[in-house]
């Protein structure tokens, strides 16, 4: 278990150090997001009043577009240096490189979030942070499911020759149930007065998903991988 | 975790891609200490044997045993033992020579990381670049390097698939220096290459393939 640990973690700080090194990712997805946060703010925002409950689901289309864009250059890193081989034939845990990848595209996520979440509600009015705890419990429950899933077909679709195209339109279609989670759950939360019983009940939902498809993408990994 | 073997058999190895078949009963053996070169032109199926013989394949049909074992059963024990240099050389361009053997090094759970990246660095003559990226590193430093890398963790079984491509001379000399190294330590090295001319005098044995077949 510590061995697996350790090769997790290998994984993921080596992702972290090209990043902090290159800042590819992370430049192209804040901006991705930033923009797209923008563009809405333009749309749904007059005389200086948003309209109603659309924070909630800015906030979230934000987190998956920018998600994806996050996923797609993950992989292309491995796939340019033909890299993914090396790691397929060490001696690590097949589940270990798919949760160090993981790992590395969620810590991506979280700083992406850090900066979209006071921006939509700056943007938008939102009261994202009356309740904070169940809030960003939210975000962590529909972002790893979100990763979970696309870190596992981001990986399928590394030798394919139209992965930027399959990966959104294998993506979305199963991470939907994600996205609605989390734009009702925040929704809820974002209510006057804010219905928390409904939020606790798509938060429950998101984690019921995040263990259904981990457990999925940890099992079927290996065999994925295997040409 | 500890697994050893001393001997490669491919015995009637033949893969398929959809109808196309890259391989047709393949047959292989090669032992601790020797060094075989595959010949072929390409399309051959050189690389797809290489991919086989290093478990990143499958064989459609036919068996790959390492000693007793074979890939099903030897897992991530098996693949500690073997070291690939690809055609693509493995290697991260935004590290730098040191932090990517220290990356291998921790992925093969290899322990005096410390030593064993200096005296890496040391065989390829890179030790005063160990703090660049690898970004800007000719092709011969590169294919030094990953030379290094795949041998890190010292494995029984090493795969080169066109190891010599893109080297001068006195670069391909030191290839053929180190990989006279790495037979003497009693590695069992199999090598692709169009170059019959780098590999005279190096090999123990040679086989070509012509269109999935091993020619007579």
């Amino acid at each position: 278990m510590k061995a697996f640990a350790r090769a997790v973690w290998v994984v993921t700080r080596k992702d972290l150090l090209i990043e902090t090194r290159t800042r590819e990712i992370l430049f192209t997805t804040v901006f991705f997001a930033l923009a797209c946060v923008l563009v809405f703010a333009f749309g749904f925002v007059k005389e200086g009043r948003p309209m109603e409950d659309v924070a909630a689901g800015i906030l979230w289309i934000a987190i998956a577009f920018s998600g994806t864009l996050a996923l797609g250059r993950a992989f292309e890193r491995e796939r340019q240096g033909e890299t993914l081989r090396a790691l397929l034939i060490a001696p690590i845990d097949r589940p270990a490189l798919y949760l160090g990848k993981l790992l590395g595209i969620l810590i991506l996520l979280a700083a992406v979030e850090i900066l979209i979440v006071p921006l939509v509600a700056l943007m938008f009015q939102a009261a994202l942070f009356d309740h904070a705890l169940i809030m960003v419990a939210l975000l962590v429950a529909g972002t790893l499911g979100f990763a979970a899933v696309g870190t596992l077909f981001a990986a399928m679709l590394v030798r394919t020759r139209s992965r930027d195209v399959m990966l959104p339109v294998l993506l979305y279609p199963l991470t939907v149930p994600v996205i609605i989670a989390g734009v009702r759950g925040t929704a809820a939360l974002l209510q006057q007065p804010a219905d928390l019983p409904m939020a606790r009940a798509w938060l429950s939902f998101l984690l019921f998903f995040d263990i259904v498809f981990l457990t999925i993408s940890l099992w079927t990994f290996e065999p994925v991988m295997t040409e | 975790m500890s697994l050893d073997f001393n001997q490669l058999r491919i015995v009637d190895v033949s893969r398929t891609f959809g109808r196309r078949r890259a391989l047709n009963k393949v047959s292989l053996t090669a032992g601790a200490g020797t060094m075989t070169a595959l010949l072929g032109h390409n399309g051959a199926g050189k690389s797809t044997l290489l991919s086989i013989a290093a478990t990143l394949l499958q064989a459609s049909s036919g068996r790959v045993a390492y000693g007793d074992i074979d890939a099903a059963t030897g897992g991530s024990a098996l693949r500690a033992r073997i070291g690939l240099l690809g055609h693509d050389l493995y290697l991260y361009p935004e590290l730098t020579a040191g932090e990517n053997l220290e990356f291998f090094a921790k992925v093969y759970g290899l322990d005096g990381i410390a030593r064993r990246v200096a005296a890496a660095l040391e065989r390829a003559g890179l030790t005063d670049r160990r703090d660049d990226t690898v970004a800007g590193f000719s092709r011969g430093m590169r294919q030094k390097l990953a030379l290094e890398r795949a041998l890190i963790h010292e494995p029984r079984l090493l795969l080169l698939d066109e190891p010599f491509t893109g080297l001068d001379e006195a670069a391909r000399s030191a290839l053929r220096d180190r990989l006279r190294v790495a037979r003497e330590a009693g590695a069992i090295i199999i090598l692709t290459t169009h170059d019959t001319a780098a590999i005279e005098g190096l090999t123990d044995a040679t086989a070509t393939l012509v269109d999935g077949r091993l020619a007579a």
